[in-house]
Order: structure tokens, then sequence, then C-alpha cells
């Protein structure tokens, strides 16, 4: 606020207006869990990792800062309770913040299908619940991978049932596979793409399904444990392969009960389940609450006992607060990242020195540690989650531009490029970005800043979804923030996104490069770890530093604050798997 | 009085055309579209050939004056065909929210009653006296007031002094009426609060108007009870606006309490909307729309129609 010298400020009626203002936000913001950063939500304490799936790359990992605020974080197993008997009984209740488009498991690819939906069905391999990424069997009992890496042999285990009590067979999982892999005409397959290795699916015997390669993909197994890979029955999906859109039949841990659009999804223990003993409780109670303020007051409230995609951390905050040690709380890197499109056919964007002076202008590293404490972000990252098997070491990841610890160094470098590039000061782009607050306001706010430190002003746009996929997809902006999830850490997921365009439906970017896509069919069929790893980090580097067709901003970061009786669920880096609740089981 | 029913039943079909028309243009001139928006989710690599296909399927390919009339001929027949999201039918998602919405609009309604007509008509007798004045400052802090801060404020202060939360599922009234209540008597006093705010200041008004005319003098002098002259007299001759207002409001109440719906988590009608909007949705948001609409022609008809009982001056012709 400015005023002129001279200018007197009216006292009296101006200042008890805005003391009654800030009585009436502070009473309103107090408490309430609001996800936008503004004001923060304090700073959060360090939170152990140990429950997490796998451990952050410890060079590439900031720490999140200094904390004050209390913590009930319990590390490691205790917050899921390992080596505790678990106990039969009881409702787990917990909210989900969408719902499901449908409820076709193939077609849809968000967790706002799977959160509900998941329990009710079985796959054919699924990773370990407790140690992740490991592929244990679901309805396979055991399989066999040939030599030459082209064959893959499941035996099916002769105790499953679908909920209506008819077997399932290995007809069943070769139909669901044909559904997923070769999609009839007007069915949706959103993985289709992901098995294109597979030239067919035999089931021989009605306990073996065989699946034939055109070429060997190391990560098949690991495709297969999709948990959108829900096993649907043959039958039904001879008579109406949209059957399952609008209809629930599977032979999960879990019946389906009811459904209420808007409201809540109910779940029964299915008492023939094929694992004995499983699962532990006698149902669930999915409810939908589209807010997160909402979200926190029914967790607080004793309404629900988790949810299951992830809070920011002043809602972790403000439940650990009010609850205490009635609350656990786990972390865990997240296999989802915040980066940076740019449209490479628009000038200067098609420039690579300038795509690369914007991303070096970014202090990755510092920007980690502050916005870790108000935005569900944290790691510093390539395409790669760090600490992943295939992540690019953190001493080669620092030669990536934009990558390095010396920012100013970097900014200096990146002012010189501009001028290359005959780009002048005070030069305006504009940046879009989606109207949600987590994490993308508070990250395209931190990039406007960052862009700003090098003579660069930034119009940030932000967007509602419709018009900013719109965009995206139809090459209407310069520079825009998107995201990239996904179920696993597998290159032949997270690099997809950056083939050429007329490759990957999902990259905006406007760039055909010949060498990306070679770099990833190749290492897509290397068998030798070490051989495709080299592969994956020379894409990367393609991709980050090369050419920069685009910039990873940020890796996010999981917090899942839930109540201390809820035992058996232990936190992933994918907010997709381990939720078909079979293991979990309630304390009280 | 037949004559006059008929002509502003015949009268609504024009202004539903109307909103119609207008409702089907705006949606359309709003970027982005339904298969857009479900196939660009999380890690989806959906062929472009899907989503053009599935565009087709929808009929968004069409020309926009088939579009506006299969969608006019069907609401002609009461059939609102299905969600583009959910591909369920609209008068089955309209039906699940229904009875919230009512229920809750006929809750803060009676709330804004029972506030509003007492105190409305108590600062009006008690003018410039330190009884008006406290009435005059609780209905302007109900205007002030957003009611959704207000059902923010009232979920912290049973969060933190008892720590209960309301439930955030609905259950039917008939089904249990504990639970149902539990639900919903906290935005309707937030709402309410603030519904009666208008209420009481317009009431306190219109009597302090209506007790200044020489019939209420007439009947002062002619040495009816005060209570008789306040109430037979002065009140029912006030309440027009007043009934006006409440209708008004009532109408406002189904499908227009979009934040209040968040905060409480209700699922309601105004949380559709919003739902329907944000995925573009254009069958459900029109659907939406017309209902909205719908409601405002006949709650005003109604009105129109208790101002005769109210007021046996007033005759339509």
């Amino acid at each position: 606020m400015f005023r002129s010298r001279g200018q007197r400020l009216v006292r009296g009626s101006w200042l008890s207006r805005l003391v009654t203002l800030t009585v009436m936000l502070t009473l309103a913001c107090s408490g309430a869990s609001q996800p936008a950063p503004s004001g923060g939500g304090g700073a959060s304490a360090p939170r152990p990792t140990g429950a997490g799936g796998q451990p952050a790359a410890g060079a590439a990992s900031a720490p999140a800062g200094a904390g004050g605020a209390p913590s009930a974080a319990s590390p490691g197993g205790a917050a899921w309770g390992e080596g505790l008997q678990p106990k039969r009984g009881g409702e787990l209740v917990f909210v989900v913040g969408a719902e499901p488009p449908s409820f076709d498991g193939h077609r849809e690819s968000t967790f706002a299908m799977l959160h509900w939906t998941a329990p009710h069905y079985s796959l054919l391999v699924t990773f370990d619940p407790f140690d992740y990424p490991r592929v244990v069997g679901d309805v396979a009992e055991s399989w066999e991978i040939s030599p030459d890496g082209l064959t893959y042999t499941f035996k099916l285990r002769d105790n499953v049932k679908f909920h209506d009590g008819t077997p399932l067979t290995a007809r069943d999982v070769k139909a669901t596979y044909d559904k997923i892999i070769f999609p009839p005409p007007g069915v949706v397959s959103a993985r289709r793409a992901v098995y294109s290795a597979v030239e067919r699916v035999d089931a021989p015997d009605p306990h073996t399904v065989v699946f034939t390669l055109k070429y060997p993909q190391p990560a098949m197994l690991s495709l297969l444990a999709s948990p959108f890979n829900f096993l649907y029955k043959a039958d039904i999906l001879e008579q109406d392969p949209h059957w399952y859109e609008r209809n629930v039949l599977g032979s999960g841990p879990f019946r389906f009960v009811e459904y209420v659009p808007g409201s809540h999804w109910v779940g029964r223990r299915y008492e023939d389940y094929h694992i004995p003993g499983q699962p532990y409780l006698d149902g669930f109670r999915a409810i939908f609450v589209r807010d997160p303020a909402a979200q926190v007051a029914a967790i607080r409230g004793g309404r629900a006992q988790i949810e299951f995609r992830g809070f920011a951390p002043s809602q972790r905050d403000d439940l650990v607060r009010a609850l205490g040690n009635e609350i656990v709380v786990q972390e865990s890197p997240w296999t989802c990242s915040l980066y940076v499109a740019f449209n490479n056919e628009r000038p200067p964007f098609n420039d690579v020195r300038f795509r690369k002076a914007l991303t070096l202008a970014v202090d990755r590293w510092g920007g980690s540690q502050a916005l870790s404490q108000i935005a569900i972000v944290k790691e510093v990252g390539g395409l790669q989650r760090p600490g992943s098997p295939f992540a690019v070491p953190p001493d080669q990841l620092v030669t990536f531009a934009g990558y390095g610890r010396d920012i100013n160094a970097a900014r200096q470098q990146a002012r010189q490029l501009l001028r290359e590039a005959g780009v002048p000061e005070g030069f305006t782009f504009t940046l879009k970005n989606r109207d949600v607050p987590m994490p993308y306001e508070p990250v395209g706010i931190f990039l406007v800043d960052q862009w700003r430190r090098i003579g660069l002003n930034v119009n940030h746009v932000q967007q509602e979804s419709g018009p900013f996929l719109n965009d995206l997809r139809s090459g209407e902006y310069e520079a825009s923030v998107d995201f990239n999830c996904d179920f696993m850490d597998e290159p032949d997921l997270q690099l997809a996104k950056f083939l050429s365009a007329d490759k990957s439906p999902a990259n905006y970017g406007r760039y055909n490069d010949p060498v990306l896509d070679d770099l990833y069919d190749r290492q897509s069929r290397e068998l030798n770890v070490e051989a495709r790893k080299q592969l994956v980090w020379q894409y990367e580097r393609r991709v980050l530093d090369e050419q920069v067709y685009a910039m990873v901003v940020l890796w996010w970061q999981r917090i899942v604050p839930h109540h201390a009786s809820v035992k058996g669920w232990k936190i992933t880096p994918s907010h997709y798997v381990n939720q078909d609740l079979r293991t979990v089981w309630l304390a009280q | 009085m037949a004559r006059y029913i008929l002509t502003r039943l015949l009268l609504m079909l024009p202004t539903l055309l109307g909103v119609a028309v207008l409702t089907f243009l705006l949606l359309r001139v709003v970027p982005g579209d339904v298969v857009t928006l479900k196939y660009s989710g999380e890690g989806a690599y959906v062929p472009r050939e899907t989503i053009e296909a599935e565009r087709e399927r929808l009929g968004l390919n069409q020309p926009l004056w088939k579009q506006f009339v299969d969608w006019v001929w069907g609401v002609a027949r009461l059939d609102f065909g299905t969600s583009m999201w959910t591909g369920r039918p609209i008068a089955q998602e309209i039906a699940i929210r229904f009875q919230l919405s009512l229920q809750l609009a006929i809750m803060a309604t009676l709330i804004a009653v029972l506030l509003a007509l007492p105190l409305g008509t108590l600062a009006a007798l008690k003018q410039d006296t330190w009884v008006d004045y406290a009435i005059r400052v609780f209905s302007i802090a109900g205007l002030a007031t957003p009611s959704f801060w207000l059902g923010i404020v009232l979920i912290l202060f049973l969060l933190i002094l008892f720590r209960w939360s309301p439930p955030v599922t609905f259950t039917p009234l008939f089904e249990d009426p504990l639970a149902n209540l539990s639900l919903l008597i906290w935005p309707a006093l937030a709402v309410g609060y603030r519904y009666s705010a208008v209420a009481t200041r317009m009431t306190r008004s219109t009597l302090l108007e209506v007790l200044r005319e020489d019939y209420i003098r007439t009947a002062r002098a002619k040495g009816l009870r005060e209570r008789a002259v306040v109430v037979r007299h002065g009140l029912r001759n006030a309440l027009l606006p007043v009934v006006t207002v409440i209708g008004l409001e009532f109408a406002f109440l189904i499908g227009g309490l979009v934040v209040t719906e968040q905060v409480f988590n209700l699922n309601g009608l105004g949380k559709l909307m919003v739902e329907a909007i944000s995925r573009r949705d254009y069958t459900l948001t029109q659907a939406l729309t017309m209902l909205g609409a719908a409601v405002y022609v006949v709650v005003n008809f109604i009105i129109d129609i208790v101002y005769v009982l109210l007021d046996p001056r007033v005759s339509y012709s």
C-alpha cells in the first residue's frame, strides 16, 4: 500500500473495520485447512519416510526445512501395523475426492474410478502390498517367462470365483486382456499402447494363460500388474463389452453393495475370496467429499478414517494438531511429477537456447525446500522418479541443465543464452496452468518468480480444466504446466509421454524426434538392466538437457494421514496401487 | 381468475424456451468439451480417433441446430436424456439430489420465517428503541455474513468444542430422522440466518409503513387490542412484499447453494450443477438450468396466487 507524504491515515472506522475483517478471516481460516498455499500451513517438521515404498535418492532429495509443528508420524511399519496380528471385523470408511466417470478399469485412468472399484476386482498379478514394486500373484498362482522373453505362461489358482459364484478361468483372463490389448471397435482401452509388444493371448486350458510377445519387453510382468487390469467375465464381455462401464461384477475381496451417485459407495466382504483369511474387514464405505477442507473435517470429526490419495502439508499438520496420537502419517515420494511443456513450434520456444535458459533459471533445490512446506511437491528429479530403479544417478543429474547446485552460475548462463537467442530483457510470455490449488498454483507462482530473475516477464494464466486441456491439445499455448502420473516406476510408462508427437497422443510439446523414438524402442526391448539404464539416461538427457523439449520442475510427495486404528495398508509411491483393501484391518 | 392462471401457465413456455436457447448457446461457446476432459486424465494415452469416435457417439459433431432440436424435442416429452459424463439418465441424477435440496430449502425457509416475522414485527413496534437496534444489528450481520463462511465456523465450532462433525452422507428424513437432521440442521441454520436477515428488514420496513396508515389509526380508535391491530390489520397488509422476498429466496435455494453444499458436503443440486459445468456435461447442465428456471417461474406464479389470498383487493382479470 502506498501513500503520499503528508497523507494521514484515517484511523477510527478504517482501523476498526480492518480489525473486524482480520478477526473474521482468522476465525474462518484457523483450523479450516485450505489446500491453497496462501499464508502457508505453518512450517512442517520433516516427516520420516520409512513407510514409503522406495527410499529417496540420497543427494537428490532436499530436506523439507525446519519445522515446528507437532508430529504424530510413526516411522516404519508401526504406522501400518507391521508384525501385528490382523483382526477381523469392522467397516473402513474412507473419503474419495472425485467420482468415477465409469466403472470400467480398462477405460479409465483416474484414481477417481480406482479407489471406489478396486476392492471388487482381482488382477492376474499385482504389486506386493508391503513390498512395492515386487510383483506377486493374485489370480495367478505361478508363472514362467521363456528364456527369450517372448512367452509368459501363467498358472491360475483353481479356487477363484466371481461374486455370482461362477469360477474364474483362463478364458476370462484371455477375454479381459483381449479387451485391453485388442479392444473391439467402439471400446476404449486407455492403456492399449502399453501392451503393443503383445502379439496374442491364449488360454490352452482352464488354468493356463499364455502371453506371446512380438519382441521381448522386460517391463511386461510389471505392466501386467497394472491396478487397472480388472479381470472381467468372458460371458459378459461377449454379450456386451460396455457392460462393465455401468456395472460391477468381480472376483475381488469385496462384493458390490450400493452406489449412490454424489454420495457414497458400499462394499461387503466376499466370503469366497480366493486368498484364505482375507479380507479382514467386514466391509467398506467410500464417501464422496470433493472439498479438501471438508475431507479434513470428516477425518477430524471421526466420520472417515482415511483418504488414500493424499493431503497437503497444512492439512496434515491440522490433523496432527487436532488429533495427536489418534492420527498417524505415512509419507512417500509419489510417481507423479509436475513439468512444463513448451510449444516447440512457437518462437522463441522453437529455439533450444531459449528453452535451455528457462530450465537453467529455475532453482529446483531451493524450490524443493520451500515448496515442500506448503505443497505436495518435494523431490528433484528427471523423467524417472528420484530413487526409483531407473532414475538418473544424482552425480549425473546435476550435470543436466537446470539441475546444478550453483544457481547463480546457471542464471548467468541463462542470460547469456537469452542474448544469443536474441530474446530481449523484459520479454513477456504466457504460462498456462490449471486452476487447481494443489500443487499447480504454488508451482506456477514459483516458476514465474524464477523466470523473472533472468529478466523475463510471465503472465500466469490459470484455466479451468476444460479450456486448459483444450489449449494443450490444440497447441494454443506457449508454455504450460502439465503433470505426469503413472501406476508404477517404469520407463516404458514415464518416457512414453515425451515421444514424438506423432507417436504419443499425450505429448503436447509439438515436436518430433526420431532419435528419442529410437532410444525409447531400444530401452523398451533391452533385457540387460544396466544397458537399459544407459539408454534411459540417454533419453532423459536428450529431453531435459540437450533439447529441453520440456522441463521437469519437481516430483510430488504423497502425504496420507489416517486414524491410527487403520492397519494393514502401507503407502506406496503410487496412489493407484494397493487399493483392493484385502490386507486392511482395524485395530479397534 | 381461471383465465389469468391459464395465461400465466402459457406464458411460462416462451420464458423457458428463451432460457433453453440461451443456455444451449452459452455452453457451446465455452471452450473445452466433455470428451477431452474424460480422456485426458492421469496418464491416459487414448488415441485421437477414439476421442473422435466418442464425440460422434455423443452427437457433438452434429450441427448445432440439430443438437438443439433433438434436445428440445426430448424435453417436450420429458425425456432429458443421459449425462454425457456418467451415461446415467439425467432424471435419475437429479432425483437423487432433489430430495436433499428441497428439504434444505424448506428447512432454511422455515427458520427464516420463524426468525424474520417476529423479529421484524418487534423491530417495527419498538422502533428506535434498543430492541429495534439489536434486531437491526442482528439482521445486518446476517446480510453481511456469507452463509458458507458461517457454515465453516459452525463446523469448526462443533469440531473444536465437541470433537464432532455432522454426518457426511445424506439419510432420508423418514429413514433416520436423527441422522437426517444432524446433517441438515447446520446448513439450514447458516442459510436460514442469512435468508432471515433480508426478510426481517423487509418485514420491519413494510410494517412501519403500514402502521402509519389511516386504517390502523381507525382500528386503534375503535378500541381493538393492539395485537389484533398489528396482526390482523398491519401484518397482513405488510406481508405482500415479504412473501415475494421469501418466495424468490426459496427458489434460489433449490440449486443455488453451491458453496454451502461444498462446505457441508451435501449431495445437492448446486454441487451437481458445478460438476456438470466443469465437466462440460451439456445435457446435464441444460437440464439443471431448465429445472432452476422452471422453479423460479412456478414460484413466481404461486406468489401471485398467494397475493390474492392475502389481499382481497388484488384480483386478476
